[in-house]
């Protein structure tokens, strides 16, 4: 009789089990079939946009140099990355570019060469396929090839003739008659074309002779690489410690206006129950707001700016930290707060030393795990409220061409919350062994 | 043999070891409270608005909100209606990067704790792994999926999954380091291969632990996936930025969605930690 109830309930037993163990997948499979269609991920294949991702991959790793002719006034320029910062002043081309008054000659390499015609159009000889040659003829644009035998990397118009081959990309408009010639590598990351110290190297600028007459070398460098218009590598320096500044003020802050309050939320602290009560749901409704409308409501009354971002990081983890640090409270030990009153203290000193000593370790560690948190959120907030280096990659991805510069914001994003991990690591087993 | 020192003051010693140690306590206290003071000054000065002008403003855009909604209440219930899908969006995402970067970080805590891992030479560089997709803030790479992908719910999973497994990742290799590996050699003795080892031997020791962080964890990826949503990765945070630039007069449908995001927090924030607390309770009375 007893067996046949044991067996009993170890069949229920491991009907549960069953259920469980192929109930909570199949629940995991449909809830993911179910979220496949209201995301519209087979939608997803034709919106997204592979050229897009493929000008980013390659702009990340690599630059491209632009020759460009006006093709009115027979002008030609050579830029990097097509900005004002990275033009070549007239003279000092790069030698695979030749400008006269014959017309300019490009030489890509490998038989690759590309000239361009006066009055607008090119000529390119292309190994193993030939010559193509594209010209304006009045306003439309005509080429020495059969339209309907272009290869796919011919792409033609009325308006617009373009050539990508893998050693560059010619295009002729109207306008102008432009190419693209590609190089691995940041452009310019230490100095700009109108540095002295450009195409120096390392070694040359430590110990050759001085290169810009009015400046000692190093400094001189140090000048132009720290002040380089197009990286700007100092305004990306001041924008990462800003957003560091935003998640140490914030969260500081936070830990400092939370723990008097947390003393008014703590059950062994605070006799009046509606206090506490009410200081219970300050804290909730501070965590719950949460830190996007925060920030929303904040940047209407302060303005855009760091300081913005610092005060909604501080108001939502006033909300954690008054929860955390109540938590901490109740669980003190009474005896040692008994055994500072034996000695007379006054409230105020029995709180210092019989109270603090004991929650000390749990905020240190709270806290510093907040403010290594608070650097990645403090980035999140910038972008929104406009301070930090959140802002600059915003920005620069807001013109979808600077994805060089995105990357690098990034790289130094992941190092800084990195580096703030491990200072975080490093302080908490500091001060908690030594407390 | 006795020493004839003079007996050591230890008195002495002592009030010198706390003047010692109080001074470096001020130090310390000096430095910080500098640092804050400075901080706050520096920042106060790069802002558009200064603290001191813009204190007094706290309350007018609350206040303008309020305005523009309360002759408007009747149609309160029907905006709730109408951001209702948006919300489900917003939650939706925040549950399916918690389960992917939940299943994720299972699989990488799995291979970078010592004595569970499937190729032990590898550890350091799943380790590394986890360390720089948790350091990643998902911002970053939504805004780079935005681009590639386009606009809403994806780009934003994906972000907030990447960050998820890393985050999750470490919490769960510091759980399965407790994991008791008795089960795991005994199934190893019977030729059980490296995944049913730990899907039979490890996941269900540590599996309550998993889901309690795995819990938490969505609480903060629904706030994750309100924020993405402000710069543009659909849910309920982009339809808030829309609310928003209709400007003054038209604040109604802001506020609605403010009502809609906190309860949705609210929530979430108590039921995650009411089951973890049931949860605790559970595994206490057995």
């Amino acid at each position: 009789m007893a067996d046949a109830a044991l067996y009993a309930s170890a069949d229920r037993l491991f009907a549960r089990k069953k259920l469980f163990a192929f109930g909570l997948p199949v629940l995991v499979l449909v809830y993911l079939v179910y979220i496949v269609f209201a995301f519209d991920l087979p939608g997803l294949a034709e919106r997204a946009r592979m050229d897009n991702a493929r000008t980013l991959l390659s702009d990340v790793w690599s630059y491209k140099t632009h020759v460009t002719q006006d093709n009115r006034s027979g002008e030609v320029e050579v830029a990097i990355e097509g900005e004002r910062r990275g033009t070549y002043a007239p003279g000092t081309e790069p030698d695979w570019v030749s400008i006269d008054a014959a017309g300019t000659v490009v030489d890509l390499e490998d038989g690759h060469v590309v000239r361009f015609l006066t009055g607008g159009g090119f000529a390119y000889e292309v190994p193993d396929f030939g010559l193509i040659e594209a010209r304006m003829d009045g306003r439309a644009v005509v080429s020495n090839l059969e339209e309907e035998t272009l290869p796919e990397w011919i792409s033609a118009s009325r308006t617009r003739f373009q050539v990508e081959t893998s050693h560059g990309r010619v295009s002729l408009t109207r306008n102008r008659t432009e190419l693209f010639r590609y190089f691995p590598g940041w452009e310019l990351f230490f100095f700009t074309l109108d540095s002295p110290y450009y195409g120096h190297g390392v070694f040359e600028i430590a110990f050759g002779d001085r290169i810009d007459p009015e400046r000692a070398n190093i400094a001189g460098a140090w000048q132009d690489f720290w002040n380089n218009a197009m990286w700007r590598h100092g305004d990306v320096a001041w924008a990462l410690f800003e957003t560091i500044l935003m998640a140490f003020l914030g969260t500081f802050g936070a830990a400092i206006v939370a723990l008097p309050l947390a003393f008014l939320s703590a059950k062994n602290f605070a006799p009046l129950l509606a206090v506490r009560f009410a200081m219970r749901r300050v804290f909730d409704f501070l965590r719950g707001v949460d830190g996007l409308i925060w920030t929303i409501v904040l940047s209407r009354a302060f303005g855009p700016g760091p300081m913005t971002g610092a005060l909604a990081i501080l108001l939502t983890d006033t909300g954690s930290f008054g929860k955390l640090f109540s938590e901490a409270l109740e669980n003190v030990d009474g005896k040692q707060i008994e055994g500072v009153a034996s000695t007379g203290a006054a409230p105020v000193l029995r709180y210092r030393f019989g109270v603090i000593p004991q929650i000390t370790p749990v905020l240190i560690s709270q806290v510093l795990y907040f403010f290594e948190s608070n650097t990645r959120s403090a980035t999140i907030i910038g972008a929104i409220t406009g301070g930090g280096i959140g802002l600059l990659l915003t920005q620069a991805m807001i013109t979808q061409k600077d994805w060089e510069e995105v990357s690098y914001y990034i790289v130094l994003i992941v190092l800084m919350v990195m580096a703030m991990d491990s200072l975080s690591g490093w302080l908490r087993r500091k001060l908690i062994r030594g407390v | 043999m006795m020493h004839s020192d003079p007996p050591f003051d230890t008195r002495a010693h002592y009030m010198a070891l706390m003047a010692r140690k109080r001074l470096y306590g001020g130090i310390v206290l000096a430095i910080f409270v500098a640092l804050m003071v400075s901080g706050f000054i520096l920042t106060n000065d790069r802002n558009a608005g200064g603290f001191w002008d813009g204190l007094p403003q706290i309350f007018d855009f609350p206040a303008a909100v309020l305005a523009d909604t309360i002759p408007k209440l009747d149609r309160l219930p029907g905006h709730f209606l109408r951001y209702f899908p948006s919300l489900m969006e917003t939650v939706n995402i925040a549950a399916v990067s918690t389960l992917i970067g939940a299943g994720l970080a299972m699989l990488l805590s799995l291979l970078s704790t010592r004595g569970l891992a499937r190729w032990p030479r590898l550890i350091p560089l799943f380790r590394r792994i986890m360390d720089i997709m948790r350091a990643i803030p998902e911002i970053v790479v939504a805004l780079v999926l935005i681009f590639v992908l386009g606009g809403g719910p994806v780009p934003a999973m994906i972000a907030i999954a990447f960050h998820t497994a890393g985050a999750l990742g470490k919490l769960f290799s510091e759980v399965n380091e407790n994991a008791d590996l008795k089960p795991v050699e005994g199934l190893q003795s019977v030729g059980g291969t490296w995944f049913q080892r730990m899907w039979l031997g490890v996941v269900p020791q540590v599996s309550p632990n998993y889901f309690s962080y795995a819990l938490l964890r969505f609480e903060i990826n629904i706030r994750a996936s309100a924020i993405l949503g402000f710069v543009g990765a659909g849910g309920i945070g982009y339809d808030l930025r829309n609310a928003m630039a209709w400007g003054q007069g038209r604040f109604d449908e802001a506020a609605a969605i403010f009502i809609l995001l906190f309860l949705t927090i609210v929530v979430f924030d108590q039921l995650s930690s009411h089951v973890r607390n049931a949860m605790i309770a559970k595994k206490g009375g057995h």
